[in-house]
């Protein structure tokens, strides 16, 4: 009391009067359910038996997922031609595709770990089917690079292993970074997924043991490694998912960034901008929470999860959509501005090309969904109405598919010469194999909320009410 | 093995419970025994008295050894083995060497963060005395057990059970090896 008033005497009187108001904290669990409501809600989820839906979804996506196996099937058989690339746009869907996939994974892992270091406790109830949704992202976005090799077989070049041809990679391309950081990304996230799970793995194997289910309990055991929730194993387990959680920030913050170099690197206009990786980032975080609400919101209704993913946690993440959405028409501007003010005729050409030439249903395409649509999250009546808010969620994913395709493909339409302008459409192997990339995506999706645990249990029982040791003493007292 | 039992276990309802019990063993000076929560509960460490994890070593090393790998199989594969000539430019630098240097930095500290978690805690492990007591199975949802180890010096079976009694530990068994 007395350093209060210290700290007050010398400033004006009014100030003794503010009282910061109380502001209460949102419920991360609604109902104050116990712990093992928690365990039951999550781990019933897997243990149930196959609701018909799942199958009907199932066979769904196996249908749409067959598009790009014959998509690919093709392409293997006759050759890269199969696409519709030609002279000047000899690089278009495949990586608009791989940009569109990987970004989509960045917010899985902008959820686990930049939300982990920053505190926030919201992150736990989305974190592990968005850290899903980012490995699966990832094998979609592979498929693209690794096709267009045109000679699959060979693919195994971008990797540096010795070859019989004596040569090794140049490491002054930005796309062979792109092979590295890729391929971290992919691995550190599966590290970081399977790691977060391995006491709900045990959990799961415990379940399945005590109801004499002895196969099961000892599949889930292989992988919980023998977790028994030991204090000893806990201190070791937080730092070192909180030392992941520091590897993967840098990590995913490099990884779109280098994705943007595979075009800032380059002397093309409308490619070579130093505003490239900050705005890929941003585009990418965007288009990520885009994702997850879209996959979040029918999973909370389906398995009426309201109490677990509550409206508080619906509205953080509109947030961030708007946040990162803004940041992105920001960067939209800038780029106009900056193709103006560098006074460089090409430059300004392309942008002008960008949004009046032959492109320019798809530039107006980006603008409307990823700039005007976050604009809606402003209002806590639209945060409110989960359906609005999944229609919004999709023309987000929508848009930023389209700003990777203004980027790439009319910066190549239309280049230095005249003489080589074109303009690019899409093969029907093309549309088929990007459509088929869905279906993929849904099959892993599935086939994750079918037999793994969809939210992290201990995670989430770690920041209900009665989790904390003081939560029947008076507060203050204690450390925080 | 039932003449060499592992040790004895009770169980707790709560994190507040709990906790208090810890201090309690604690300061009772045992050594071997631990605390098996179904989350970890916040501020365990220090009623239990353990210092801080040694994970981070290892995660250094790795780090250490993923930047140097980096910078030295680009020396290796392109300043040296191999000179491939592209644009004039360097034949090596760190600069262009960097983003690849930097990601496996990344990689090989995930791995060795991971690998390390798993040696100090002696994973996978799939058998543990522990894991016969009937209320194993509850220690992953919703209770909370403290095992004190015979392997104690101060373990002593009539005070040690006391002990657990004492600061409210129901279900106390002893535990086979």
């Amino acid at each position: 009391m007395s350093q209060a008033a210290e700290q007050t005497a010398g400033a004006p009187a009014i100030l003794q009067e503010i009282r910061p108001a109380v502001k209460p904290r949102a419920q991360l669990v609604a109902h104050g359910h116990d712990f093992n409501w928690i365990t039951e809600k999550i781990c019933g989820i897997a243990e149930e038996k196959t609701p018909v839906w799942w199958w009907w979804c199932f066979g769904c996506a196996c249908l749409v997922a067959s598009f790009t196996v014959a998509g690919i099937t093709y392409l293997v058989a006759t050759g890269v031609g199969v696409w519709g690339h030609r002279s000047p746009v000899n690089w278009a869907w495949d990586i608009v595709n791989f940009v569109f996939w990987i970004g989509i994974g960045h917010a899985g892992t902008l959820i686990s770990a930049i939300l982990c270091l920053l505190r926030q406790k919201w992150r736990t109830s989305i974190n592990r089917s968005a850290e899903a949704m980012t490995i699966f992202a990832v094998v979609c976005a592979g498929i693209f690079p690794v096709f267009h090799v045109g000679r699959v077989w060979y693919a195994w070049f971008l990797f540096p292993l010795p070859n019989s041809n004596y040569i090794w990679q140049n490491y002054r391309s930005p796309l062979e970074w792109d092979v590295f950081a890729v391929s971290t990304y992919g691995t550190v996230s599966v590290l970081f997924w399977y790691v977060g799970m391995i006491p709900d793995l045990a959990t799961m194997r415990d379940r399945f043991a005590s109801v004499g289910k002895t196969l099961k309990a000892r599949l889930y055991g292989l992988f919980a490694m023998g977790w028994r929730g030991s204090s000893r194993h806990w201190s070791n387990y937080e730092m070192a998912y909180l030392i992941l959680a520091g590897v993967s920030t840098p990590l995913v913050l490099s990884v779109h960034t280098i994705v943007s170099f595979d075009f800032a690197v380059s002397l093309l206009p409308g490619w070579h901008t130093t505003i490239f990786p900050p705005y890929f980032v941003a585009g990418a975080i965007f288009s990520g929470f885009g994702m997850v609400l879209t996959l979040a919101l029918p999973l909370r209704a389906v398995y009426h999860l309201e109490d677990l993913i509550t409206q508080y946690h619906i509205d953080c993440m509109c947030k961030i959509i708007l946040a990162t959405g803004t940041m992105v028409g920001y960067a939209y501007a800038m780029e106009f501005f900056i193709a103006w003010y560098g006074a460089n005729p090409y430059e300004g050409f392309t942008f002008i090309n960008r949004a009046f030439g032959p492109y320019w249903w798809a530039y107006f395409l980006m603008i409307s969904c990823n700039v005007i649509t976050p604009q809606f999250f402003w209002f806590k009546a639209v945060r409110q109405n989960t359906t609005l808010v999944w229609i919004l969620a999709l023309f987000v994913n929508v848009g930023m598919w389209f700003e990777r395709f203004v980027i790439i493909a009319t910066s190549l339409a239309r280049d230095f010469l005249p003489t080589s302008w074109g303009y690019y459409s899409p093969s029907v192997v093309e549309i088929f194999t990007f459509f088929g990339t869905f279906g993929v995506f849904s099959v892993l999706f599935l086939l994750f909320i079918r037999f793994l645990p969809i939210m992290a249990i201990a995670e989430l029982k770690a920041v209900t009410p009665q989790a904390d040791p003081h939560s029947g003493e008076h507060r203050g007292d204690r450390h925080g | 093995m039932a003449e060499k039992p592992f040790g004895l276990v009770a169980t707790f309802d709560s994190t507040g419970a709990l906790m208090r019990a810890a201090v309690q063993v604690r300061d009772a000076g045992y050594r071997k025994w631990d605390c098996i929560t179904p989350f970890p509960v916040h501020g365990i460490d220090q009623a239990m008295g353990l210092g801080r994890s040694r994970v981070p070593r290892f995660s250094l090393a790795g780090g250490v050894t993923g930047f140097f790998t980096g910078m030295c199989m680009i020396f290796y594969m392109n300043g040296f083995d191999y000179r491939l000539s592209v644009g004039g430019k360097p034949f090596f630098s760190p600069l262009f060497a960097f983003p690849i240097s930097y990601e496996l930095t990344i990689l090989f500290t995930a791995f060795a963060t991971i690998g390390g978690m798993f040696y100090l805690n002696g994973l996978p492990m799939h058998y543990h005395p522990v894991l016969n007591y009937p209320n194993i199975r509850k220690a992953t949802d919703n209770r909370f057990l403290i095992v004190i180890e015979r392997a104690d010096p101060r373990f002593d079976e009539a005070a040690t059970r006391a002990l657990l009694e004492r600061v409210g530990g129901a279900d106390i068994e002893e535990v086979e090896a």
